[in-house]
């Protein structure tokens, strides 16, 4: 029987480019998601973050923002080089013990350093693919041709996904130009900046923490291959078995992030959680809106625990991918205590 | 509370300079189904995969779990990539015992390599950010003035580093799987080798190895059904303390002795050098033998070398330290770790051959990184918990 | 039957531009005056240099600034003779932590004494770039040279090892 956890708090820094690096960003973020959840430092029992060297372009950056935590005393800590949405899921991990109740959960990245689409080339197979130097919009682009040709969306539905995160008139939209067809600009997620910490509380403390707690119900992720050719790029098996897992369908969802760095990837994403019409989907715009990748997924869990939080919401979904073409995704299910 | 995790698959490559008859997918997978048929399971059988490795600029391949899903079964299964720095190959071992502990998943494969033949790991270890300019090459350069302090405040002698240097070289002879397999090393071998980064001499220093290592971790249930004998996890414990701060002792950090407390604390341990019958500690330059030993608690303040002068830590000695020859033996950076805490499981499983410590029971397993602020233990023992 | 292949090698090259961040912009400022500038944390009250974007143990912003003086005593040591890529200095080679008159914390530099003189509690001094020649890098600071002084006595530097 897992223990109950809640998202307490979560604070964030989103912008186009900082205006400083990462442990001057990060270090207030991080205070203000312990102050949100009426915590200090010392109440924390692990700590938990999500980063990743190639956006900076140097080794070992989770080292240099350790600097931001204050660690000292020593502290129990970890990291993985994964989106903040796989931190977050370690630390709901180690909850489960019983020995800690409050985790502390944060990435960082500045995706603006380098060309971010250029960047994740490197995630591919260094032997046969990485070389011919595919970039990742272009790699989207291929899923998108899949989709149109299995007719599970059409452009003007990736359009009217990109207005309503980004803002604009979708006949607008639709007479632009392709940048990487079938893709527009508009269909693609601007590279971000950002920091992000969410405050995770198990069991009764939660209450003591946030108002109200925006419970976890269900967390599960999954891979799919990663070679391209061996995967149905207009489905996405990974996220329906999350999906079900997490306990998505038990229930009506009355907010959904997700995160879709492309258009056409949010049209996929909602039809494999299968999520009713009636749910709102990214009200914070997104990764359509801002991609500062590795910290877009545990964005989207802070913001779907921020619609719990302010009362917007009762019951929220959140998504995190990784990989090309969403090769790799998380869901987790989160609850009102009365929702 | 936490449920029981046993160890009851082990697998590693045979570790050497390089091995380009495999690629890095063939790389792990070796090592992964020798756990599997260690353990008598398929692939099937593993509800979850757990990897980790140093930094992603070492073979050049951004985030390998997506590179390695297909080679480690993962297709349709959770999977995590663990990064933190040179403990990494312990906190992986780590975060998978978690899974199980947690109750959420019975089995978990685990596994931690590198493929240094594949990578410029000097080139990555030193990036060139124009204001920061780098000052020394290596791991070495960097540990090297601490050596300076441990050696001035303890006055030891100055062969000490020497004698763990030959002492770890012989025990690797002892293991089949060790990358270097050097039958004439000596103390005048060793005084002879050049002088890298004084006081750390050539032949005082690890190897650079392609390399992996796999465990496959089980619940109570799942262990029951283990072939052949399981290694209880008797305790796990990560530290971290920050990289450079005011006053930091970075000979003796305090990040490693409260994770040591913590993980023997678990265990019922009072007096390491005691109960436990074999240690496998992260020793990538000789000296860090005495270190380790005054900060894991085997000896008092100043004295840990005179345990490796008196041949305590020896294999026959009273509490042998790196049987397996160790990092100074074997260094496939992002597997080390985990490599410590398999041979740390190899010896309370009585399967450790000729490098097994007779009648070993609990053995501790310790890996470490960064500026020496990063680490990760754990305790295996024969005894089901 | 050809050989198969066992390697391949596929270059890969990425652009970064990279900042350096306020607190630290504004001490390699100070260097192109020949200014060493720490900060000091309103907590702990530590003079960090150099200065961070946090205080690493108390996790606050840096307060006041804190001009330091470019001499120090060299705290711990290594000498190096393993060459590699952008080196400046010619094999064997000093390195050291060198803990600056009115810092609470050694910086690590090069210094510019013969091997077989480097001593832990030798009394050094910054041999700065030529004024026109600074830039905002730490290799403004050339390397460190002996002052000549005795040495600092061990208790004066023991808590930076």
């Amino acid at each position: 029987m897992p223990r109950d956890v809640a998202i307490a708090s979560f604070a964030s820094l989103v912008e186009p480019r900082f205006d400083g690096d990462e442990v001057e960003v990060l270090a207030p973020v991080i205070g203000e998601a312990l102050r949100a959840a009426r915590l200090e430092r010392r109440d924390v029992g692990f700590t938990v973050s999500g980063s990743c060297d190639y956006l900076g372009g140097r080794p070992f950056s989770f080292v240099m923002a350790l600097d931001a935590v204050g660690a000292w005393p020593p502290i129990r800590e970890s990291h993985v080089e994964m989106d903040g949405a796989w931190a977050l899921y370690e630390a709901w991990v180690a909850l489960q013990h019983g020995d800690i109740d409050v985790a502390l959960v944060y990435a960082f990245g500045r995706s603006t350093q380098g060309n971010l689409y250029e960047v994740l080339s490197a995630q591919l197979d260094p032997y046969t693919v990485a070389p011919l130097g595919i970039d990742a919009r272009s790699m989207a682009a291929l899923q998108a041709r899949a989709m149109l040709d299995a007719k599970r969306c059409t452009e003007r539905d990736m359009a009217a996904v990109a207005a309503r995160s980004r803002g604009g008139d979708v006949e607008a939209l639709l007479a632009a130009p392709y940048v990487a067809s079938p893709l527009r600009a508009h269909d693609c997620g601007p590279a971000y900046d950002a920091v992000a910490a969410v405050v995770l509380v198990a069991g009764d403390r939660a209450k003591q923490c946030c108002d109200r707690p925006a419970w976890i119900r269900g967390i599960d992720h999954r891979i799919e291959p990663h070679a391209l050719g061996t995967r149905d790029l207009a489905r996405s098996p990974s996220v329906e078995l999350a999906g079900e897992r997490a306990g998505v369908r038990k229930a009506p969802v009355d907010v959904a992030e997700i995160d879709a760095p492309f258009s056409h990837q949010e049209i996929l994403v909602r039809s494999a959680l299968g999520l009713g019409p009636t749910t709102r989907v990214n009200p914070s715009g997104g990764s359509l809106a801002a991609w500062p990748y590795i910290v877009s997924g545990l964005l989207r869990l802070g913001e779907a625990a921020r619609a719990i939080h302010t009362g917007k919401a009762r019951r929220a979904v959140a998504h995190a991918t990784s990989g090309p073409c969403l090769q790799q995704n998380l869901v987790c299910v989160m609850e009102a205590s009365d929702g | 509370m936490a449920e029981r995790c046993a160890v009851i698959g082990i697998g590693q490559t045979k570790h050497t300079a390089k091995r380009d008859d495999v690629s890095i997918p063939g790389l792990v997978r070796e090592a992964a189904m020798r756990a599997l048929d260690d353990a008598e399971l398929t692939w099937r059988d593993i509800d979850a995969v757990v990897i980790g490795k140093a930094p992603d600029m070492f073979e050049g391949v951004m985030m390998p779990e997506l590179l390695l899903a297909d080679a480690l079964g993962a297709v349709g299964k959770p999977m995590m990539r663990v990064h933190t720095a040179g403990s990494v190959g312990g906190s992986t071992a780590i975060v998978a015992a978690h899974l199980v502990q947690a109750g959420i998943h019975q089995r978990v494969l685990t596994v931690a390599f590198e493929k240094q033949s594949e990578s410029d790991a000097m080139w990555a270890l030193s990036p060139k950010y124009p204001f920061q300019p780098p000052l020394v090459a290596g791991a070495g350069g960097f540990f090297a003035p601490l050596i300076r302090a441990y050696i001035r405040r303890s006055g030891a002698p100055d062969d000490v580093g020497m004698r763990v240097a030959v002492k770890d070289r012989l025990n690797a002879l002892k293991n089949p799987y060790a990358h270097l397999h050097m039958a004439d090393i000596s103390m005048d071998s060793v005084r002879a080798s050049p002088m890298l980064w004084d006081p750390v001499r050539y032949l005082e220093t690890c190897p650079s190895s392609d390399g992996a290592c796999a465990l496959v971790l089980a619940s109570d249930e799942a262990a029951k059904r283990s072939p052949r004998a399981p290694a209880w996890v008797r305790g796990t414990a990560v530290r971290s303390e920050p990289t450079h701060f005011a006053g930091r002792n970075q000979v003796d950090p305090r990040a490693g002795r409260e994770c040591a407390a913590d993980v023997y604390k678990q265990a019922g341990i009072t007096d390491p050098r005691k109960q436990l019958d074999a240690a496998e500690i992260y020793v990538p330059f000789s000296w860090f033998e005495p270190m380790w030993l005054e900060n894991l608690g085997f000896a008092a303040d100043g004295e840990g070398w005179k345990m490796t002068v008196e041949g305590a830590t020896a294999l026959d000695g009273d509490m042998p330290v790196n049987p397996s020859g160790g990092v100074l033996s074997t260094n496939p950076i992002g597997a080390s770790g985990m490599i410590r805490f398999a041979e740390a499981a190899l010896q309370v499983r009585g399967m450790a051959g000729e490098h097994q410590v007779p009648g070993a029971k609990l053995a501790m397993g310790h890996a470490y990184g960064g500026a020496s602020q990063f680490f990760a233990m754990w305790v295996v023992g024969s005894e089901r918990p | 039957m050809s050989e198969p292949v066992r390697r391949i090698k596929a270059p890969v090259r990425f652009e970064y531009t990279v900042q350096a961040g306020k607190t630290l912009s504004r001490f390699l400022a100070g260097l192109v005056e020949g200014r060493i500038l720490g900060r000091r944390c309103p907590s702990c009250h530590k003079v960090y240099v150099p200065p961070r974007g946090a205080c690493p143990t108390c996790a606050l912003p840096p307060g006041d600034e804190v001009e330091v003086k470019d001499t120090g005593t060299v705290t711990t040591f290594c000498v190096v003779n393993v060459p590699f890529e952008g080196q400046t200095m010619k094999l064997p080679y000093v390195y050291a932590a060198v803990l600056l008159d009115g810092a609470d914390i050694p910086m690590l530099h090069l210094v510019n004494a013969p091997a077989d003189e480097a001593r832990m509690g030798m009394r050094v001094r910054a041999e700065w770039a030529a004024p026109g020649q600074r830039k905002p890098t730490l290799e403004s600071i050339q390397w460190f040279s002996p002052t000549g002084e005795p040495d600092a006595p061990f208790e004066s530097y023991q808590e930076h090892l």
